[in-house]
């Protein structure tokens, strides 16, 4: 049996125009909206598997405000069984920071009688971008990790992942406890179900207090780049404009083959 | 010192983002009044990849052998790098930022205790040492400080244009063999298989990529798009909508979950552009958007644009290329 902890991050969607907080500290998602990073999705579907595999019960956990709640609740609405919120404002915290607070809710369970056997996160954040939050929380839980993971399986108390790699398809073997991070691209993360919705409001979600004052994420501030001024040159309307476009290919040398 | 990891490709020569993150170090090194250049190597250093960083300005090239270099193992590699850290003294760590090249300053940085900075476009100052990085998918830039010694970091692909130096440097190689604890090879590669993504590899290094997104309509909306593909001798890759929607394979989706690609030219056709896209296609050369909505983000930040539905334009153009060629 192997039970699995998710860790999620709540971020603006990505699908619409970016808008900064005005103390520039984060990106505005009140119009955008707010799901969770889309390795995350990932992360949270092979927690599902991969538990259900075992016998063991997938967790999930956000370091987020009171409204990151909304992503704890569809991460259990597709099948994790357990939510903690570590209430935090995230933007005035660091990925050491993030990765500590981690670090001490798998201490605190562990402590409470529920070892994590194997931590999931997402390769990177679609927010802030940082890389390395699992691998800073594999260091302070003393963990081997495994980075950009696209599948991961359990068996016989050791993860095997594979990682798309520079030279081909890399598979790791390693011995549990263990800390992975997903990309997106392996499996397909399910839609919730109707139960599952209801199932998933029903669950009581823990809520922590951090366990130390954040140092930061030495961050400046955010800022937009200048919107490149559109120089779009249009070739024309519908089928009419196939033969500019052929010629266009040829002046850039596309068709000379 | 200023030392970055230089990454190779199968034939031993360094990769093109490697030679981006150096230049990018040479003009930190000449801001820092002529800091030297080290690099260090994983593996062999063959005659060729020596002569190209000398050209890049290396003065020493550190070569990691022994135990850390026989298989990929994040936290052995990034035990290596930081015992030549030591020796070199070093005040500066870095990488490209590659899916390793991140992975292994995330390394660095938690053994060491410092913070570190992804995807790094510039520096604003030397005291403080303010770096500008791409968030969001490089829709937005935040300004961090790296106060902690060694500055960690990676340069993003294609912030700056690979370019040797004006003076070549020594290259001298330096090897090192450092003793790697048994408990950093743990997660360690046990083995490599063929890329079963030769479309992804295909994808990351076509000259030409005809793109497709939500504008096909449906699994069965690609055929012309493919024969545009086919005739042009290029890629096709597709935004997230078409992965999403199980239209096509993940392998080939372009953008911050995806490929990221730098062709000559990249033909989105039905994409309107979303900073998820955006992310991953911003690099290329010439776009020319074929989109329906004008006013579509990919629209206005094309080069050129055709105003229409894909389905009608995409076969009007494989008629006319293959009139052409008679």
């Amino acid at each position: 049996m192997a039970n699995v902890l998710v860790c999620v991050k709540r971020v603006p969607d990505s699908s619409s125009e970016v808008v900064l907080t005005d103390d520039a500290q984060a990106v505005d998602g009140r119009f955008a909206g707010f799901t969770m990073s889309p390795h995350e999705e990932c992360a949270v579907e092979l927690a599902v598997q991969v538990s259900a595999a075992t016998g063991g019960e997938a967790a999930v956990v956000t370091l987020g405000d009171a409204e990151a709640v909304e992503q704890l609740r569809s991460a259990l609405a597709v099948g994790a069984t357990a939510a903690t919120l570590v209430e935090a404002e995230p933007s005035t915290y660091g990925p050491a920071d993030v990765a500590r607070e981690l670090a001490a809710v798998v201490r605190a369970h562990e402590a409470e009688g529920t070892a994590h056997d194997l931590v999931l996160l997402g390769n990177d954040a679609a927010d802030s971008g940082d890389f390395q939050v699992g691998i800073r929380l594999a260091y302070e839980l003393r963990r081997p990790v495994v980075n950009g993971a696209k599948m991961v399986s359990i068996a016989d108390g050791v993860v095997t992942a594979s990682v798309e790699g520079p030279e081909g398809v890399e598979t790791y073997q390693v011995p549990l406890p263990a800390v992975v991070t997903i990309r997106e691209g392996g499996v397909e993360p399910r839609y919730p179900s109707v139960p599952g919705r209801m199932k998933a409001k029903k669950v009581a979600i823990e809520e922590r207090t951090p366990s130390a004052e954040p140092t930061g994420p030495a961050r400046v501030k955010l800022t937009l780049p200048p919107p490149a001024p559109s120089n779009v040159q249009i070739l024309g309307t519908g089928a009419a404009a196939a033969p500019a476009v052929v010629d266009l290919f040829e002046e850039l040398g596309v068709l000379s083959r | 010192m200023i030392l970055t990891l230089v990454e190779k490709d199968l034939e031993g020569t360094a990769v093109e983002v490697s030679l981006e993150a150096l230049t990018f170090a040479r003009a930190l090194s000449a801001e820092g009044g002529g800091v030297p250049l080290d690099a260090v190597v994983v593996g062999e250093v063959s005659d060729e990849l020596r002569k190209e960083l000398s050209a890049y300005g290396v003065r020493t090239v550190h070569q990691v052998g022994g135990e850390a270099a026989s298989a990929y193992c994040g936290a052995a590699w990034a035990s290596a790098i930081l015992s030549v850290r030591e020796q070199s003294k070093s005040v500066v760590v870095m990488a490209a930022g590659t899916d390793r090249g991140n992975e292994l300053m995330a390394h660095v940085a938690a053994r060491a205790g410092v913070a570190m900075a992804a995807n790094v476009l510039s520096f604003q100052g030397l005291s403080p040492f303010v770096v500008t990085r791409q968030v969001v998918g490089g829709a937005a830039l935040e300004e961090m400080r790296l106060d902690q010694r060694p500055a960690v970091f990676s340069v993003a692909g294609h912030a700056v244009e690979a370019k040797p130096a004006e003076s070549p440097g020594a290259a001298d190689v330096v090897e090192h063999s450092p003793e790697i604890a048994a408990g950093d090879l743990v997660a360690r590669v046990v083995s490599t298989g063929e890329p079963d993504t030769d479309e992804s590899g295909s994808l990351k290094s076509a000259k030409v990529v005809v793109g497709a997104g939500r504008g096909a309509g449906g699994p069965d909306g690609f055929k012309d798009l493919e024969e545009l593909t086919a005739l042009l001798g290029a890629a096709l890759g597709v935004s997230r909508v078409v992965t999403a929607a199980g239209w096509r394979p993940h392998h080939e989706q372009v953008g911050q979950t995806g490929s990221r690609i730098s062709p000559d030219l990249y033909v989105p056709c039905g994409i309107s552009g979303a900073i998820q896209h955006w992310a991953g296609c911003s690099s290329a050369k010439t776009i020319l958007a074929i989109n329906t909505d004008p006013e579509a983000p990919m629209v206005t930040r094309a080069t050129y644009a055709v105003i229409g539905d894909l389905h009608e334009v995409v076969p009007a153009i494989n008629d006319e290329i293959r009139r052409r060629r008679g």
